[in-house]
């Protein structure tokens, strides 16, 4: 049994539930911040997958996906520098990191 | 790459990625996430993407994590007390994700084209035969792409901006 396009793209499907479900289940805000990472890395394992499964003309895989996944990592890079800045402002602000005890919009 | 691989690197990730929200302590939840990045790259490899599995190595299991690994240690956080759970919320929460992850497995029993195995690679036009990717990333990135990647620039020079007023003492 070869390896087909549906492997990969299952595979990622289950790391994004992953990443959902942390989003939904966990308290922490700094763990929801990580189950994003998870559902963004699930999106470039599928989209590196349609990039090998469709090799054009010249025999090659086509390279405008993994350029999409390029840029996927850079915004990444910079939405967890920009995040993580705001968790260190939002925990000088109220000495916490529990979702729940950030219920207010002012403070 | 043979099957019985891709079966190893993928459960390992998806074990590593379910360590990620199963853990209490973030540090350990964090490692977690080292690991599954880790083997994730590896998938990457097996797709012969090399120049982005090694991005991915080198971008988010090393610069992005340690960022991750050093607020946690800067914000000193520990294993969070347990506290009561909010039951409907938790049912609610399971009973989304495993009705969205049914969801993908229907969508994907319904897609024909994706129960064709991968087409081979024709790598008569490389160097040595061998498959050049960084060459043709590169060559993509900067012809096709060019004026997005000039933005993309633009945008961590604004995130970085951002960064350093959002960390100043006083948001005045």
């Amino acid at each position: 049994m070869s390896l087909t396009l549906n492997h990969y793209l299952f595979v990622s499907g289950m790391l994004f539930s992953i990443g959902f479900a942390g989003v939904l289940l966990r308290r922490n805000i700094i763990i929801i911040f990580m189950s994003l990472e998870l559902m963004l890395n699930a999106a470039n394992l599928s989209l590196v997958a349609f990039s090998r499964f469709n090799v054009g003309t010249n025999g090659l895989p086509n390279y405008n996906a993994q350029v999409l996944v390029f840029f996927i990592i850079t915004v990444a890079a910079a939405e967890v520098a920009v995040g993580l800045a705001i968790i260190v402002a939002l925990y000088r602000a109220r000495q916490t990191t529990h979702v729940e005890d950030i219920n207010s919009l002012k403070f | 790459m043979s099957p019985i691989l891709f079966w190893l690197f993928a459960i390992l990730m998806l074990i590593a990625g379910a360590g990620v929200i199963a853990n209490r302590n973030p540090v350990a939840s964090a490692l977690s996430l080292v690991v599954c990045l880790l083997f994730l790259a590896a998938l990457f490899v097996s797709l012969d993407a090399f120049f982005i599995g090694v991005i991915e190595v080198l971008v988010y299991a090393g610069a992005v994590m340690v960022l991750f690994l050093f607020i946690i240690m800067l914000l000193d956080l520990r294993a969070e007390e347990r506290r009561k759970i909010n039951l409907p919320a938790w049912a609610g929460g399971t009973l989304v994700t495993l009705i969205f992850a049914g969801q993908i497995y229907g969508v994907l029993k319904r897609f024909p084209l994706g129960q064709q195995p991968f087409p081979p690679l024709n790598l008569a036009g490389q160097p040595d035969g061998k498959l050049n990717d960084v060459h043709e990333v590169g060559m993509t990135l900067f012809s096709t792409h060019n004026l997005p990647f000039q933005v993309i620039g633009v945008l961590i020079l604004v995130a970085t901006i951002g960064v350093v007023i959002l960390s100043k003492r006083e948001l005045k």
